[in-house]
């Protein structure tokens, strides 16, 4: 009916100003006092006793606590996870990789080599300044070397600083998003809690039995 | 008296808040009145057709979500489609399924973003598009369940999805359909009924369904105007052929038709969506590497195959020499072709009324320009 539109619409509005926001505070969230003694661990009468400066401030509005923003666990994030015992620096990687920014060199098999030393990784450098996180070349990585990383917050004023090696991906916590990786999701790994430090933990397969082997390159051929 | 007026030519856009994107029209208005529109575009051009052409097929499909960037899953399908036929693979059933859920959630996605954002040309500032951007943020969650990305997805691959959905997606989904739902109906209420919109959008840009299908104008648009066209119901792809589902049609092609069809067709989207959870079975995703390597490599030949895209028919052409990369690739990109008609639309109409045509086109740049 004509001039009943307005109030029904006004109406709705008025619900939903009722409902409890959805908007999400990042990177830090206001808290009152409660929420500030939540956050240093103690109750609220502790800490006014204890920190009666920052109480001051949380009763005043002023306090924030940092947000943990809400991330499915396959998240394709940056920092790439690298597990340098598990490449066999095959550039499989690199030749998926759409943008071709992930440059391997490896000291090539030498006529004498000693076992384990045939292929060796001497830089694994990606240019994440210029990667769109697609994950091809996770999926790529026969080994489960690679991994995407979950996190989100890699912001620098330089883009050289955005080229990752591998000493700092050797050297960066292995929270391993489980894009491409059932075996975490099996696992029920939840890589904002917990980090693989053992590069066994991040493969797909066992290793496969002696008898396996010559089933598969012996007997079937 | 009359007023003596001169016709005065404006340049709106590039940079232009209400373009969607980077899109400039130059207007000349008499007075109010719209004399003369000539759209001008070409500002986003990233060369995607180009790209393509020294990638593999797997890793266009990177690019593909770049180009209608509010249906990232929606170009995947068009696109993987057009791959399956070119080199004659089989999809596998549990991965079709996967992808045509994903698919149609993005045509929600989609349609909330262009409702919400026609609403907001309408001078409905923020209200009605936090509504839909609401629910584009729950279905944009699930995404990132599914595929670990919220817009450039690249979830598909030729033959199914990279991926099967983890255990969480299917209790968000069942929760997030119901949450649709009653943002739609949130949303009748508050503004189908409204006096306001009605005055803005009723018999406004009205455009008769001969031009419409002369200028080969696909999608709402089309639906709006009575003609009763869906590539999902005439020219079946993936298992729609299984789905029973309505074509909502209006007949005024106005910009209030075109909102109300979009409206409706999320309605019918999630009635898709069900039927697809109920039919679908346990199985892979996505054929074993033997079937379909990572380097595809189709015989000489070309196929198109088109798909009801959220903003009309959405069509990708490759040709292949025999090569990892195709010779090739085309797209028929639905927004641009949807953009043909703005002038005839504009002409003769009030300038209020330009931007509220432009929201009810729905047009995308970054499609327009590829
Ligand atoms: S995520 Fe994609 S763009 Fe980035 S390095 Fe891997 S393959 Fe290349
Ligand atoms: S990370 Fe994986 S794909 Fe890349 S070189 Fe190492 S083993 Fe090969």
């Amino acid at each position: 009916m004509i001039g009943l539109g307005l109030p029904r619409g006004f109406l709705v509005t008025l619900k939903n100003f009722m409902r409890p926001a959805v908007t999400e505070q990042y990177p830090d969230r206001h808290v009152g006092l409660i929420g500030a003694a939540r956050d240093a661990g103690m109750n609220p009468f502790q800490f006014l006793v204890k920190k009666p400066g920052d109480s001051l401030k949380a009763i005043a509005g002023l306090a924030t606590v940092p947000v943990a923003v809400k991330q499915s666990s396959r998240f394709r994030g940056n920092e790439f996870t690298f597990f340098e015992d598990r490449c066999t620096a095959c550039a499989s990687c690199a030749k998926y990789c759409p943008l071709g920014i992930i440059e391997i060199v490896s000291i090539p098999g030498k006529i004498d080599a000693q076992e384990g030393e045939s292929y060796k990784l001497e830089v694994f450098d990606i240019d994440i300044g210029r990667c769109m996180f697609c994950g091809l070349c996770v999926e790529a990585c026969p080994y489960d070397a690679l991994h995407m990383g979950t996190s989100f917050e890699r912001s620098k004023y330089v883009r050289d600083e955005l080229i990752i090696t591998k000493e700092e991906l050797n050297a960066a916590p292995k929270r391993p998003s489980s894009f491409y990786r059932p075996q975490f999701e099996e696992n029920a790994f939840d890589p904002f809690k917990e980090t693989i430090d053992d590069y066994h933990d991040a493969g797909r397969h066992e290793r496969p039995s002696d008898e396996d082997l010559k089933k598969k390159w012996v007997d079937e051929r | 008296m009359a007023i003596r007026t001169q016709p005065v030519t404006v340049n709106l856009g590039p940079q232009h808040p209400s373009t969607h994107g980077v899109f400039r029209m130059r207007v000349m208005f008499d007075g109010e009145e719209i004399v003369d529109v000539e759209p001008i575009f070409g500002y986003l051009h990233r060369g995607s057709e180009k790209l393509a052409e020294e990638r593999t097929y797997t890793q266009i499909v990177t690019l593909t979500d770049r180009m209608d960037y509010v249906s990232s899953m929606l170009n995947n399908q068009a696109y993987i489609l057009a791959v399956e036929k070119l080199a004659g693979i089989e999809p596998v059933p549990r991965g079709v399924w996967l992808r045509m859920i994903a698919s149609e959630l993005q045509r929600v996605a989609s349609h909330l973003v262009a409702t919400g954002f026609l609403l907001q040309d309408l001078g409905a500032l923020g209200t009605p598009l936090i509504y839909a951007m609401r629910e584009r943020e729950n279905i944009l969650d699930m995404f990132e369940m599914l595929c670990g990305a919220r817009i450039t997805n690249s979830y598909l691959r030729p033959g199914g999805v990279f991926m099967d959905a983890p255990d969480e997606f299917w209790p968000a989904l069942d929760r997030g359909l119901d949450d649709i739902i009653q943002t739609i109906d949130e949303l009748e209420e508050y503004l189908s009924g409204n006096e306001l919109v009605f005055s803005r959008t009723k018999g406004t840009a009205v455009i008769t369904p001969e031009q419409l299908i002369n200028a080969s104008i696909t999608g709402p648009m089309l639906r709006a105007s009575g003609v009763d066209w869906d590539l999902r119901h005439r020219a079946p792809y993936d298992y729609y052929d299984r789905i029973t589902f309505e074509r909502k049609l209006h007949t005024a092609s106005d910009n209030y038709a075109r909102y109300w069809v979009r409206v409706q067709e999320v309605r019918e989207s999630v009635k898709i969506i069900r039927q697809c959870v109920e039919q679908i079975e346990p199985g892979p995703v996505r054929p074993s590497f033997d079937d379909v390597p990572r380097l595809i490599r189709p015989p000489a030949g070309d196929a198109y195959v088109a798909i009801e895209g959220s903003k009309g028919e959405l069509g990708f052409y490759l040709v292949s020499d025999g090569g990892i990369a195709p010779y090739r690739m085309h797209v028929r990109a639905s927004s641009l072709i949807n953009l043909t008609l703005l002038r005839d639309m504009l002409i003769g109409g009030q300038f209020g009324d330009l931007f509220v045509t432009f929201g009810s086109v729905d047009l995308n740049m970054g499609e327009v320009d590829r």
